[in-house]
Formats: structure tokens, sequence, C-alpha cells
């Protein structure tokens, strides 16, 4: 897809299950978007602001609205005209409305901004309602995860047959994977590389084996940890063993089952990626 | 030994010793790095080369332990130290700070109980601090002579990168970004003075650099916000400049690389690590941070966003700009440009140069002619690195927009955290070779704000991890640009958060020290890589650093809350 939609309207409608991109005009229909079943932790946000009265926020939110929303978006992250609120300076050093009501009385002529008319309640409510609207420079994900299946499911089918299809079967082992895997981005994350944050929890990796030849013949088992100095595995028996390293004695070898998933990183286009995951998807 | 006069005469000159308190006095920081270490990076080359040999390849392998000393950060209990058993004294406590004492951390899971600064080491004396928390030890044995905690009032907690002295006053960054003047002798407060306005949402995590009487420090905020950096009166707090990173004004010529004043203005660019100085041309050499919003580009137009992710020198008297050369134009992954800038006087294309060299978060290095700015080469140190579609006529690599981010998913390396980070370089004139650990992975970025106005800050992504190739100890040849070598960490997973690797140290005694990714410290060849000794002590955190007390060389290394110290015993 390619960011062409960067001089449209900014204008967007977002709601009645229709979004529209700026990277690309794709219209989504909601039933194929789908939120994150376990969304990414938010951090919690240190600059702790105080706390605002609900009733006072909810009034100042329809004041807003009538009043503000048209240059400043009804979320107050900016319109057409007006400014972000959430990052400006005046907002966020403002306690109960006292920055921000000489700019509301006044306007700032010079911006663009005309002044208004509010009584002292109605600052203080436009200010709780700024005060209330969460913002973090580490905020995530604001409309969950969207994922949708752009690729094509018959280009996917080659790629996986080519490179993929060595060690996996649609009929085996991934049998039904579009089914038992319901969010595609978990499942893409799964087939990319097993075991890692995003994918599915049910798609473990797999453990790595290692083989040390020592003295007293080759000793095998699940690799616990190798470093320049020290390798540890332990054994079918449970045993854990360990045996320090010099250099390249004693010969160590290690074999990660998903080696091949690491290789395949370097060879694929977003393309082919994004065709793999709608044929993974087909797989009913 | 042949060298033993030369660091012996040193020791009597550059002031660790047991006689009355040498004075650090701004002169005597223009010297290369012996045996004390008396600013973030030893010197103000950033080559974190040390000229102490006193211990080295042959008789490294005797390196054995010296002490170990543990901080415990936070408000002091109140109960005191004494516990039923004895116990040490109670450590000289000195509380101070603007919070209610209820956001201190404290316990040894805490950010303020990792140490991850490079440690002032001045008169027989350590001088190390965390987020909140600065501390004062005995370079003999360890012992905390004083420890000083800041009550804060919030603000991000993730680390402190260390302090500057001043004749006998230590400068402390906070979270809640003030600049605070400790007194060297007991930790009491002197004066402390604001860096950025705190309720918007400003951090400070740096390390103050000391440059004749200017006090250099940096900014830092997730938020889009103007950065700058800010140049203080060390005896007084007064501010003597700014320097903003992106244009503030109508007037500024690079608002022309912005959509408009107000994408310009909030546009970033922290510079979060110290910089470089080069006393012959006044010049402080620092990177700086990526541009923001730091995803969802689009409010800052198509522009290459000056002056962020570049390399910019600034006359360190009046806080002009001098050059810049930018390494990420228009940069779309949050990977900033401010790591060490390592300054080198040597040989390129056959002619004596003097060169700043700089390894990147986004997986390329660069030389440059340091007094002029002039691009002398660019290449990769993380092969995988798949961002850029190649290099432009100025050397600098070609964004792939493509490789910004899908809702889809984009398949991208460096990940987030980069193919380098924070963790400061190091060079070597005995090899020529500048050293980074670095790491070749990939993530997926998928784009989850489709408003069209973006995201703020960091947001508007999600950035998953499919694959670690691998993590290397990475020698670069800065003639020609290659890798000289790499040293491939077996079976080593990835570093965790913002680490990638971690700070390298080289000596005149033909050693370069680091720790690997599997907790331990060590000592490679730096021809080759080849590791001559080591020791498991645990997360290896901090800087290696090295001075020279008592005619011994010590090393010195922060592994989570234990500092540990090293020599031949």
């Amino acid at each position: 897809m390619k960011r062409s939609g960067r001089k449209s309207n900014p204008r967007v409608a977002v709601g009645a299950g229709l979004f529209v991109s700026f990277i690309g005009f794709v219209l989504l229909d909601a039933s194929w978007a789908q939120q994150a079943p376990n969304a990414l932790p938010v951090r919690p946000n240190p600059y702790a602001r105080k706390a605002v009265d609900p009733a006072s926020a909810e009034q100042g939110k329809n004041l807003f609205g009538v009043r503000c929303a048209f240059c400043h978006g009804s979320d107050a992250r900016g319109g057409e005209s007006g400014p972000n609120l959430l990052r400006s300076e005046i907002v966020l050093n403002d306690q109960d409305g006292e920055k921000i009501g000489p700019v509301i009385l006044h306007g700032r002529p010079q911006q663009g901004m005309p002044s208004f008319e509010m009584s002292a309640e109605q600052i203080k409510q436009i200010a709780d309602f700024l005060h209330s609207l969460p913002v973090s420079g580490n905020e995530r994900g604001r409309n969950g995860h969207i994922v949708i299946p752009v690729g094509d499911a018959s280009a996917g089918k080659k790629d996986f047959d080519q490179k993929c299809a060595s060690c996996h079967s649609v009929t085996g082992d991934l049998k039904g994977i579009g089914t038992r895997i319901k969010d595609p981005r978990a499942l893409q994350q799964s087939w990319m590389m097993p075991g890692m944050r995003g994918g599915d929890p049910s798609v473990k990796a797999p453990e790595k084996k290692v083989t040390v030849d020592t003295a007293e013949g080759k000793v095998s088992g699940e690799l616990l940890r190798m470093d320049d100095f020290i390798v540890r595995l332990k054994t079918a028996d449970g045993d854990i063993r360990s045996f320090s390293r010099n250099g390249n004695l004693p010969k160590v070898v290690v074999t990660d089952p998903l080696k091949g998933h690491l290789d395949l990183l370097s060879t694929y286009t977003d393309k082919s990626i994004h065709d793999i995951t709608a044929y993974m998807v087909s797989i009913k | 030994m042949k060298h033993k006069s030369l660091f012996l005469t040193a020791a009597l000159v550059a002031g660790i010793s047991s006689s009355p308190a040498q004075t650090l006095t701004p002169d005597k920081m223009l010297g290369r790095l012996n045996d004390s270490w008396p600013t973030y990076s030893g010197d103000y080359t950033g080559q974190r080369y040390s000229q102490l040999n006193q211990i080295n390849a042959a008789n490294v392998k005797n390196l054995s332990l010296a002490w170990t000393s543990r901080i415990t950060s936070g408000l002091p209990s109140t109960g005191g130290r004494m516990s039923f058993f004895g116990g040490p004294a109670p450590i000289p406590t000195v509380v101070a700070g603007e919070g209610n004492g209820s956001l201190n951390e404290s316990g040894s899971t805490s950010r303020s109980s990792r140490i991850v600064c490079s440690a002032i080491i001045w008169d027989g004396k350590i001088y190390i601090s965390t987020p909140d928390n600065a501390w004062a030890m005995d370079a003999r044995d360890g012992n905390i002579l004083w420890h000083f905690v800041w009550k804060t009032r919030g603000g991000t907690h993730t680390g402190n990168r260390g302090m500057a002295l001043y004749k006998d006053t230590l400068f402390l960054e906070t979270p809640d970004d003030y600049l605070v003047a400790i007194s060297a002798k007991d930790g009491s407060e002197k004066w402390h003075k604001v860096i950025a306005p705190f309720n918007e949402q400003y951090f400070s995590t740096g390390a103050p650099i000391l440059i004749g009487n200017h006090l250099l420090v940096g900014t830092g905020n997730d938020l889009d916000a103007p950065q700058a950096l800010t140049s203080f009166d060390p005896e007084t707090g007064a501010v003597q400049w700014k320097w903003y990173a992106t244009p503030q004004t109508e007037a500024d010529p690079a608002l022309k690389t912005w959509a408009n004043l107000r994408a310009a203005k909030y546009g970033g660019g922290p510079m979060w690590i110290p910089g470089s100085y080069d006393p012959e041309t006044h010049l402080y050499i620092i990177g700086t941070g990526n541009p923001t919003p730091a995803y969802t580009s689009q409010s800052r137009g198509e522009g290459d966003n000056l002056y962020t992710c570049s390399l910019v020198a600034l006359n360190v008297d009046t806080g002009k700009l001098v050059w810049y050369y930018q390494t990420s134009p228009h940069d779309t992954h949050d990977w900033d440009s401010t790591q060490t800038p390592v300054l080198v006087d040597g040989i390129f294309n056959g002619k004596q140069r003097k060169l700043v060299l700089q390894a990147t978060r986004n997986g390329y290095f660069y030389v440059l002619d340091r007094t002029t700015g002039e691009h002398l080469l660019t290449s990769k140190f993380s092969p995988t690195a798949n961002w850029a579609t190649g290099l432009d006529e100025k050397g600098r690599p070609i964004r792939d927009p493509k490789k910004d981010f899908d809702i889809a998913g984009s398949l991208v390396s460096p990940v987030n955290a980069g193919a380098t980070n924070w963790m400061p370089p190091s060079f070597n004139p005995q090899t020529g070779l500048f050293y980074v650990t670095s790491e070749d992975a990939y993530s997926m970025y998928y784009l989850t704000e489709t408003d069209p106005r973006g995201a703020m800050g960091l947001g508007g992504k999600d950035e998953l991890s499919v694959g670690l190739i691998g993590n290397y100890l990475t020698a670069m040849d800065y003639k020609t640009g290659k890798i000289a070598w790499r040293h491939k960490y077996p079976e080593a997973g990835g570093w965790g958060g913002t680490n990638v690797g971690h700070a390298l140290l080289n000596t005149a005694g033909g050693l370069l020290f680091t720790g690997d990714p599997q907790g331990n410290l060590v000592a490679y060849d730096p021809a080759n890589g080849d590791p001559l000794w080591h020791a498991h002590i645990g997360d290896v955190s901090g800087p290696v650093q090295t001075f020279l007390l008592d005619g011994k060389q010590y090393i010195i290394v922060g592994a989570t809350d234990t500092l540990y110290a090293f020599r031949l015993n």
C-alpha cells in the first residue's frame, strides 16, 4: 500500500462500521476489523493529573462539542484549523481553567482564534473536560489493532508450497489453522515465529536441543543456557549437566527447530507475508 | 615493565591519592582518559580508551575481585539501618526535593536500583547515580560515604546516565526535570533549577557535561514537545544559552523541512545522551533524537525534519549551530541518533583528518570531518537493516516509506530498540577499530492509528518482534566502513527493553572490556574478539570503567544494584 493520501482531507468518518484509512483509501468493513483479544498493556502515566469531577467534565464535553470542536476536533486532538490541545503547553500547565480561560475569553487573533464569551463556571467545565482526557507520549493502539487479510490467498499458497511445505502441511499440523486462530494478526505472528509476543498463546516455541562431545562421549538434551564459557543442558533423565567451554572445545552442536523460520525472515517481502497470512486464514 | 614509571607519575599528577582533596577544575578535563574518570565518557573524545596498561593481555587472567558495593535506593526507612545483628553503621542520607515521598521507588527491582550510569571517579571517590538517587563511595573499598535522595514529583523513571563534577559540586538530573547541584563532600543540596516544565511530560535522564564554564543539559520527552540543549552556569545555575533541535520561530531556515511551524515546534529531537567536544574548535558535537510524532509522521510533512536524527556541532560558547549532518532524514521508527559521537584523529583516504564517527540506532555507521561536517563514509554495521533503498548523494539512507509500517504489518529491521542504542561505543587507537555492541533482528510494525491526524508521541503502532538473528560485539574499520570482525554471542536472547548490548571500554593494556548478554564481564582481544578473561557477575547493567589508585589499576562495572571492582591482587 502506498502512503499516497497524506495530503488528503484530514476529515474522516470513523464509525458506522467504516474506517477510511489515510494510507490508501481502503474501505474496511468493521466485520473484518478485529479488536485485540489481549491488548498490549498501557504504561501507567507517571504525570498524574488531579482528579476532575465527572459531571463537570461531562458538561464541559458538551460545551466543547458546541463551541470548540469545529476547529480543535471533538476529541481535542486538533482539526482543520485548530491545534491539538492535548499537547498544548497551556492545557498541560493548567489546573482549573486559569490558563485556558484567558485564551477562551480573549482569543488569539493572530493565529485566527476568535474570542468566546463564557462564564467562569463554563471555563472550569471545559478545563475539566480537557484534563479528563488521558495524555501520554507512550499511548498505544488507541483503536485497538485492526488486522485485515489484505493478501492474495492463491499467491500465498504458492509461497507456502515453496517456503514452508518442506516442514508443514495444511492437512497435517496446520489443519484448520484459520479456524483455530481467529485473530489474523496473531496467526501471522505465530506462523512467522512461534512463541513470540503478539502470537497466539497456543503456538509455543519448540525447545532447542544440544549435543556436547565430552570425554565420556556425547551428552544430549534440552539447551538451558549457553555462552562463550559454559553450556548447560537437561538430559532426557531430567539431570542438569553443565560443561565449561574454551573456544571450540568441547564441540557443541545446537539444534534450533526454528532455524528455518529465522532463515526465511530475510527472504520475505511484505506482500509475501500478507499473502501467506491470507492463505492461512483460508485454511478452515 | 617499561611503563611503570609512566603510570606512577600519572597517579601523582592527576589526583587520586590519599593526600588533601584535589579540585576538579575545567582545565583538568582536557587530557586523555587516564587514572581518573572526570566526565561521562572519561574524556571529551568519547573514545572510552584508557591510557592505563597495568592490566594487560598477559596478566588479565589474574584479574580478581577487590570489592563489591550494593546500593539501596529510595528514602531511608525510619528505623535506621542497624539490624539485630549489628551490621554497618547507618549511611548519612540527605533528603531533598519537592515531592511528598510517596512516588520514590525502592527495592531491588526498581529502576532506581539499576546502575546504568557512567560513574564520576575523582580524588579517591566514586560518584554514581540512579533516578532520584546519588551516592559517593570510597574507591578503595566501595564503602558508601553518603546517599542523596530526591523526593520526586513523578515523571518517567527509566534510568540515569550519570552526573557531572565541577570543583566540589556534582550535578544530577532528576526525572521530574530538575538540575540539582550537590556538594561532593557531604551530599548536601546547593541549589536546583528547572530544566523543562514537568507538566508538559518532560523527564530528565541524561548526564550533564561540563565544558569550561558551561554545564550542558539536554531534555527528554516522549510526547510531541520542543527539545533543547541548555547551557547552565555551573556556579549559579543561570541559563547561558539554549539550542532547540527543531525550528521554534518562522525565521528558522530549517522550517522548510517541516509541514508548518506547529509541526516543527513540537517536532522533538531530544538530546538524551551527552556529546563529545573538540577543544581546538570549541565544537560540542552531539546526536539529536527522533522527530515526533515518531511513527505516524504525516503531520510533519514530507521533508527531512531538521535537525532531528542528526549530528550537530554547536559552538560551546554561543550555542550556535556550526554544522549538521542528518543520519536519518524523516525518521519514522523512533530510531534516535543520540549515540555517542566518537572523535578520532586518523588517516582517511591517505590524509590525516579530524574525524567524528557514529554508529546510530538505525543500523548505519558514519564517518564525517568534525571541523566541517563534510560527509566521508556511510556503511551498515547491522547487515539486516532493510528500511532504506540505498544512499543519496550526501550518503544519507533513502527511507523506503513502505517500511514505515502497515495496517497488515511490515517486516522491518532493526527492531524499535535499534541496531544499537544508548550504550557507549569505544575506539582503540592501537587497532584503529571502532567497537559497538549490535543486534540484527526483525519486527513486524503494525499501524494501529487510522485517524488521518495520526498519533502523538510514540503512539500509533504496535511493534512485535519476529526474530533475533544475532547479538554481536562488532568492530568497524572506519577507513573502509567494513565490519572488521563480529563476535556473535552464542544462543543469546534479546537484550531487553532499549538495551542493545553494553558500554565498551578499551585500554592501552590491549584489552576490550564489556558485558555479554548472559551476565559475564569479559575482557576481549580487541584485534579479533577472542575472550581472554571473564567473570559471571549477573546482569551487567552499567558501563565498564577503569581508574588507578595507590598504584593499582581497577576495573569497575555495575550489575543491577551492585558495583563490582576488580584488580590484580
